[in-house]
């Protein structure tokens, strides 16, 4: 419904006007070739853009406020699990619609025209529309929008509903990778990097200049003094990596329920992630009282079940680290989801000190995620709490059900680290 | 800007083609205002569409949201423009890029169609910029040739709310335009054919002395210092307003607001703009299926007689088959053009006249021929003097209704969908002249501005058996009490129980008036 439009409205990125270089009042005694003119600089300038990209833009950033209104509806469900960054996902947006005072469609009814008995359904909801298409006024406007946009346009709108900060660097500037540009041009170098354009033009500079140049007989002999090289520099880019280790607790207690949050959740914090992160990198592990490591697509789908040792998982994401991602080169986020239920409080402990000990001080946060499940004692987070409570580094959530999910995000990514 | 993307102009053979083809309407009768082709990319053509017809049009997000639609159903091969023509003097009219030339003769036969019926159709008289009094509307004229400037005058509006937009924030007066656009419903169709009311009805009111208390002279200045009396002025001043609003104004309530509403300029200047166009829309939506239909006749006639040739009647047929196409519902262009031959065949049997209508042995009125030969006078006649009101009305016949396989539609609640209702002839009729009364928008009139007298609008939904949607009605009522700026009181009913809506800005409140109050 319309009527909380203006709400809505400008809800997205600031909108820049760019209408003001409007064409010039048209005087109606004017003449029609005047006036075609006019409009041509209007519609036509097809290489810039059409007009109605700014009326197009504003009606998106309409529709962004829609979504983002009812993005926790989107977010919670597990529709858009496995989709990935550039993909486009429909979504069906509420009617935006002029409000207007009018009949109640269902109870109008209306003429048609066909075959069919009494008590047949009737083929076609909206009037047909011919050739003409739509004369100009007025349509039936009795349709949901289903409005594109890409994955990374929804983490955007989530990070800006959430007021997500961006994630901060951790100061890995002076990491270089250098590469190499051609960009300049010299006089000596090998013939396979010769410049053809650029030594034709020297050779006809210099044989107009000598007057040995005959336009009836255009040609140009290029001598060793005119030939010109490609030449390249050699440009240093900084360059931040960024890996996230999600975990996750696929024991027994943990239903298919608590998977489902945590999938959608890890999802979402992917989708944010990615969004910060050029080539960002993801790991999977999932763990019962072992741990492995899967790829996405399994972690998205397995189920699996059995005791449930958290070390066997934490040892693993310490020895990814060790193995595979330098920490002066790597922004490391560890993600761990569980219901809490460890097998032992031994373990639990030995949890805390590979996470003292080996992951902590090279990643940049670590963060737990406990969803709540029926089973479970829900231990393991009282026991970070009590070891972690004034930890920055240390982020933990409680997620206790869908609608939760939202406010989770929130805080682990909240902090910008 | 590559020079390929300013070329709209109509190739040297599409050219010759309209030559070709107006000769031809001309020969046939037709009488049009002359047209300027234009070809136009799809994307210009979604563009132009969305905007109406008229690419110069203010700038609204509405506008970006048809486009979308249009570009989306472009994209996925839903639908396809193939022409767009505008009533404007000259006309114009936009041919898409690259479509067949049979799609394109065919087109263009189309818009001799229109421009025939734009120029001489009663109703679009209400459009012509040079008598804005109302021209006498039936009256035939010879070298009738008014100023019908609409894009001119569009691209006025467009750049009027363009200036406010840069002054106040395209936001601002967006926001306002919303508002305005949706009441633009409300505007009496026949307002142009009405003498303009005038503020006063020529007599002067006598100009009242502001009434002053009783007071010595040397203590005149104290008892009624000036600003004293300033304040008695403008209470009078205000009164006397208040008293004015009070009139039972009727439909148009887009002029009422004008009137009466306490608008900014800029404010008074949108709104003005979206009565203006509201306006100038009408004339298509009171003859839709007239209009249509008689396009869908000429462009049929023209090229089945003398355009095609042997080699393009296929393809022809088959963009006709398409465009004539029903699919359940009412195909203006189907019904149109099905009823003005049904007119023109009962005119050139003579079936018509009292002897006709008393006939009623049915193998009599099978057969009944008295070659009359008035049928091509007769569409002319009624393409002259009709709207789709009254077209159906009066020549919509049970036995063409039968022949159409009319029928009505309503929604079944046991089902969940829309089914077929009968095919009884006066439902039929009934249904169809409903939908088509006020372009099937309610019927509401402002009956007081001065409600209990506290400046509240009133107005009253004139209900004809259908309910009004509560939640639109609701948003509706907010947008009327923004531009009121004061609360708006709607009077209708609602399953089967008088009810006072009211808005005061903030929200719908609802009571249910004694009766006899």
């Amino acid at each position: 419904m319309s009527k909380d439009l203006n709400a809505l409205r400008y809800g997205g990125a600031e909108v820049v006007d760019r209408s003001g270089k409007a064409l010039n009042r048209v005087d109606s005694k004017g003449s029609v070739h005047e006036f075609a003119r006019a409009r041509r600089t209007g519609v036509h300038s097809r290489a810039m853009s059409l007009r109605i990209d700014q009326d197009h833009a504003r009606f998106r950033n309409i529709v962004r406020g829609k979504i983002r209104q009812n993005l926790k509806r989107y977010v919670s469900s597990g529709e858009l699990l496995g989709r990935k960054g550039k993909d486009v996902v429909s979504i069906p947006v509420p009617q935006i619609d002029m409000p207007r005072f009018r009949f109640d469609d269902r109870k109008q009814g209306g003429a048609g025209q066909g075959e069919g008995n009494e008590g047949d359904p009737v083929g076609g909801g909206e009037p047909q529309e011919g050739e003409g298409g739509r004369k100009a006024g007025k349509d039936g406007g009795n349709h949901t929008l289903e409005v594109d946009v890409t994955l990374d346009e929804l983490a955007d709108i989530l990070g800006e509903e959430l007021q997500l900060p961006n994630v901060e660097n951790k100061g890995k500037a002076k990491l270089i990778n250098v590469k190499d540009r051609y960009t300049g041009i010299r006089r000596v170098g090998p013939e396979s990097l010769k410049s053809f354009k650029r030594t034709y033009r020297e050779a006809l500079k210099r044989q107009i200049a000598s007057s040995s140049y005959d336009p009836k007989r255009p040609i140009i002999v290029p001598i060793k003094e005119d030939k010109r090289y490609r030449s390249w520099n050699e440009v240093a880019e900084p360059v931040a990596n960024a890996v996230i280790i999600y975990m996750m607790d696929v024991s027994g207690s943990m239903g298919d329920e608590q998977k489902e949050i945590v999938r959608i959740e890890s999802f979402w914090i992917d989708a944010w992630l990615q969004r910060q992160y050029k080539g960002l990198e993801s790991r999977f592990i999932v763990h019962d009282a072992t741990a492995r490591e899967v790829d996405r697509e399994t972690f998205y789908r397995t189920r699996e079940s059995g005791g449930t040792m958290i070390s066997s998982a934490y040892k693993l994401c310490a020895k990814m680290i060790e193995d595979e991602y330098p920490t002066d080169e790597w922004n490391i986020y560890p993600f761990h989801f569980s219901d809490g239920d460890n097998w032992s409080q031994d373990d639990s402990s030995l949890c805390m000190k590979i996470l003292r000990d080996e992951i902590l001080p090279v990643a940049n946060m670590f963060a737990y995620g406990q969803v709540e499940s029926p089973y479970g004692s829900g231990q393991f987070i009282k026991d970070l709490r009590e070891h972690y409570k004034s930890d920055e580094r240390v982020i933990l959530s409680e997620i206790r059900d869908k609608d939760a999910i939202m406010g989770s995000i929130k805080e682990f990514l909240g902090r910008g680290r | 800007m590559s020079e390929f993307a300013l070329k709209t102009k109509l190739p040297a053979y599409l050219r010759q083609e309209q030559e070709r083809i107006e000769k031809l309407a001309r020969e046939s009768g037709l009488d049009f205002f002359p047209t300027v082709f234009e070809i136009l990319a799809y994307d210009q053509m979604n563009e132009v569409a969305a905007y109406g017809g008229f690419p110069t049009r203010y700038p609204h997000w509405r506008f970006g949201m048809d486009f979308e639609q249009l570009s989306k159903s472009y994209d996925w091969g839903l639908s396809k423009i193939y022409e767009l023509v505008i009533n404007n003097n000259p006309s114009y009219a936009y041919l898409l890029e690259g479509n067949s030339l049979v799609d394109q003769k065919l087109v263009m036969a189309h818009v001799c169609g229109h421009v025939d019926f734009f120029k001489n159709n009663y109703t679009f008289k209400s459009t012509d910029l040079d008598s804005p009094e109302g021209r006498e509307p039936i009256r035939a004229q010879n070298d009738y040739d008014p100023n019908r400037r609409w894009i001119d005058k569009m691209a006025n509006h467009g750049e009027l709310i363009r200036r406010h937009m840069s002054r106040l924030g395209t936001q601002v007066v967006e926001e306002f335009l919303d508002s305005c656009l949706s009441i633009d419903n409300l505007i009496d169709w026949h307002a142009r054919f009405q003498p303009r009311r005038r503020k006063d009805d020529g007599t002067v009111e006598p100009e009242q002395e502001v009434p002053r208390l009783k007071s010595k002279s040397y203590m005149e200045s104290f008892i009624n210092p000036p600003e004293f009396m300033a304040d008695q002025k403008k209470k009078m001043v205000d009164d006397r307003a208040r008293e004015a609003r009070r009139i039972d104004w009727g439909r148009d309530v887009l002029g009422y607001l004008l009137e009466h509403a306490p608008l900014e300029r800029w404010e008074y200047e949108c709104l003005h703009v979206v009565r203006e166009e509201a306006l100038y829309f009408v004339p298509q939506m009171q003859t839709k299926i007239m209009n249509e239909g008689w396009a869908s006749y000429w462009h049929s006639r023209l090229m089945t007689g003398k355009i095609l040739d042997a080699s393009e009647i296929i393809d022809y047929a088959e963009r006709n088959a398409s465009v004539m196409a029903t699919n359940g519902s009412i195909n203006p262009y189907k019904l149109g053009v099905e009823l003005y031959r049904h007119v023109e065949e009962r005119w050139n049997k003579g079936q018509f006249g009292r002897e006709w209508e008393l006939c009623s042995d049915l193998e009599e009125r099978r057969h009944w021929d008295r070659h009359l030969g008035l049928g091509h006078d007769k569409i002319f006649e009624v393409r002259r003097l009709y709207n789709d009101v009254t077209f159906i009305d009066e020549f919509l016949t049970p036995e063409f209704a039968i022949e159409q396989k009319l029928f009505t539609y309503n929604h079944s609640s046991r089902n969940d969908r829309m089914e077929i209702e009968t095919r009884e002839f006066k439902a039929v009729k009934d249904k169809l002249l409903f939908q088509l009364t006020n372009g099937g928008n309610p019927t509401i009139s402002v009956k007081d501005g001065n409600f209990r007298n506290r400046s509240e609008l009133f107005l009253q939904h004139e209900h004809h058996g259908l309910d009004l949607r509560r939640d639109y009605a609701e948003a509706t009522m907010a947008s009327l009490a923004r531009i009121w700026k004061r609360p708006v009181n709607l009077h209708s009913i609602l399953e089967g129980k008088l009810v006072l809506l009211h808005h005061d800005g903030r929200e719908l409140t609802s009571e249910s008036p004694k009766v006899g109050s």
